[in-house]
């Protein structure tokens, strides 16, 4: 894991808020935000837009065997979530006691997501709970 | 255009090679082939290496000019290719793209690997970086994860089984165990990979390709001058490459690879060859289901059928078609850079009929398929004899 987190600040926003963008020629939402649209290949009306962050569980796993920034949290629960909006999204499970299938409704959390080092800056990013 | 043809190989055993460094591995295998090739280091015009790490995992990068210098070659251009694990298999195509396009004649490609001087969650951040670094590596979205996160969402769809992904394992032990330059060389059961520690469920260890050190290399020729270096050429029929999102999440599917299909089609059409014809072929089982997705998407059975028939023999030794003679990347080992050009070297090795106890009885045409990442680069070369 790359401890430098500029790259962490620099996506912050976006993150924190679940700012999506929507390509005004064809109608199509990207989160994370593209600078062009995959879709119809242009770039001109990308306009920001927030997402409710509620969606359906797509697939899921739990990992045992972390990537090393992970560690402490091993073994966690990841999924791949299909937004109501439409773009789907990886992320963290957060484990509430309910039951998590495919098809699985859920809402967005923010969490802590790890640490660096043990006086180090927590980085946070939203995860999702099932409903 | 012109033909292109192998006409030399170099592999060195596969797995934990401690006595062995970066340089040790690329020496190995290239004197190899150039003692193949029947060639003198003065001949070759350029190299070509591909390693998807070595800079996480050895602290080296440059390892084009490394690879040339070690295998004795002076002041050669050199050149390193990168593409995640697909690596080697673009490294092979950007040589055959300069011998078919008459820039040069004889072209060596290399590609290695030394993995296993890190921790293992070391090794899972480096192999972590093939997918989106910033979208799933930075939330703690490993490898095996994302192949995990396509398994459940093939078994939801498919209703592939756990006993199923667990038969591509015991098929490419069983394979592995007839290879000297196999990683393992013991069979295992059904059993044994369905009571080995969850990795990221349902992959479980033995679902998993292991952390390897090996090097692979191979000379290419124009095919009309190919018997000058070898009295058994084998012609790269196709040579074809895709690419799509780095982030699996944003694929149309979970459970197929697209750019694999994009770039098996491409291949078959410049091959003149359909997926009915293929005998034997390499494919890039990083996972147990990454076999059975690229069953699929090569077209050797419809969507959903694969696994049944794997776990049916289909797929074995001397069967109908015979997958990953090698071990694949599960039984042989995956030394990440090398992967795609030591397929190449297997698939070779059985044109040829060199292939010993692991002997494809029927082999004419031959395939690769190497992938990068989820998914994000596939490569795929289609091989014949030479006439
Ligand atoms: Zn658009």
């Amino acid at each position: 894991m790359e401890k430098a987190s500029a790259s962490s600040w620099r996506r912050m926003e976006e993150r924190y808020n679940l700012l999506a963008n929507e390509c005004k020629n064809c109608g199509a939402v990207y989160f994370p935000q593209r600078i062009v649209c995959r879709k119809c290949g242009r770039h001109t009306k990308m306009e920001s837009r927030k997402l409710s962050g509620n969606g359906t569980v797509y697939s899921y796993t739990r990992t045992h065997s972390p990537a090393d920034a992970f560690e402490e949290e091993s073994p966690y629960l990841i999924g791949v979530i299909e937004l109501d909006e439409g773009p789907r999204v990886e992320g963290h499970i957060v484990e509430n006691g309910k039951e998590v299938t495919i098809g699985t409704k859920v809402r967005p959390v923010f969490r802590r997501m790890y640490a660096d080092g043990e006086e180090g800056l927590i980085h946070y990013h939203f995860k999702f709970a099932p409903v | 255009m012109r033909d292109v043809a192998i006409v030399g190989i170099g592999l060195t055993r596969f797995g934990e090679r401690w006595e062995h460094g970066l340089r040790e591995l690329m020496a190995e295998a290239g004197v190899k082939a150039l003692t193949d090739a029947r060639i003198e280091s003065k001949d070759v015009e350029i190299v070509y290496g591909s390693t998807m790490a070595s800079g996480r995992f050895a602290g080296q990068e440059h390892v084009a000019a490394l690879l040339a210098d070690q295998m004795g070659l002076k002041n050669v251009p050199a050149v390193r290719i990168e593409n995640a694990c697909a690596s080697g298999g673009s490294a092979l195509r950007q040589g055959y793209l300069a011998v078919a396009g008459g820039i040069h004649d004889i072209v060596v490609v290399g590609g290695v690997e030394k993995m296993t001087d890190v921790t293992t969650a070391e090794a899972t951040t480096a192999l972590g970086g093939a997918g989106d670094q910033e979208w799933e590596l930075a939330q703690g979205i490993t490898f095996p994860g994302l192949y995990a996160l396509m398994a459940k969402r093939h078994m939801h769809e498919y209703g592939t089984t756990e006993e199923q992904l667990a038969s591509v394992a015991v098929k490419n032990h069983e394979n592995a165990s007839k290879n000297k330059y196999a990683q393992f060389r013991k069979k295992i059961t059904i059993d044994d990979v369905l009571k080995s520690r969850v990795v990221s469920d349902p992959l479980k260890v033995f679902d998993c390709s292991p952390i390897s050190d090996g090097a692979a290399v191979v000379v290419l020729a124009p095919l009309e001058k190919a018997r000058q270096y070898n009295d058994t050429p084998i012609t790269i029929a196709a040579s074809s490459q895709a690419s799509d999102t780095l982030r699996l999440a944003e694929r149309e599917k979970l459970t197929e690879v697209k750019a694999a299909q994009i770039a098996a089609s491409g291949a078959y059409r410049t091959a003149k060859v359909s997926p009915k014809d293929i005998n034997l072929a390499e494919v890039h089982d990083c996972f147990t289901i990454a076999e059975i997705m690229a069953m699929e998407d090569l077209g050797f059975f419809e969507k959903g059928k694969a696994a049944k028939a794997i776990f049916e023999g289909e797929t074995a030794l001397n069967s109908r078609l015979s997958v990953n003679t090698s071990g694949g990347l599960k039984g042989c080992g995956h030394p990440v850079g090398a992967t795609g050009i030591k397929q190449a070297v297997e698939v070779v090795m059985q044109l040829r009929g060199e292939a010993g106890e692991r002997q494809v009885s029927n082999a004419e045409v031959g395939l690769t398929h190497n992938v990068g990442g989820s998914g994000a680069t596939a490569v795929v070369h289609i091989m014949k004899r030479s006439n």
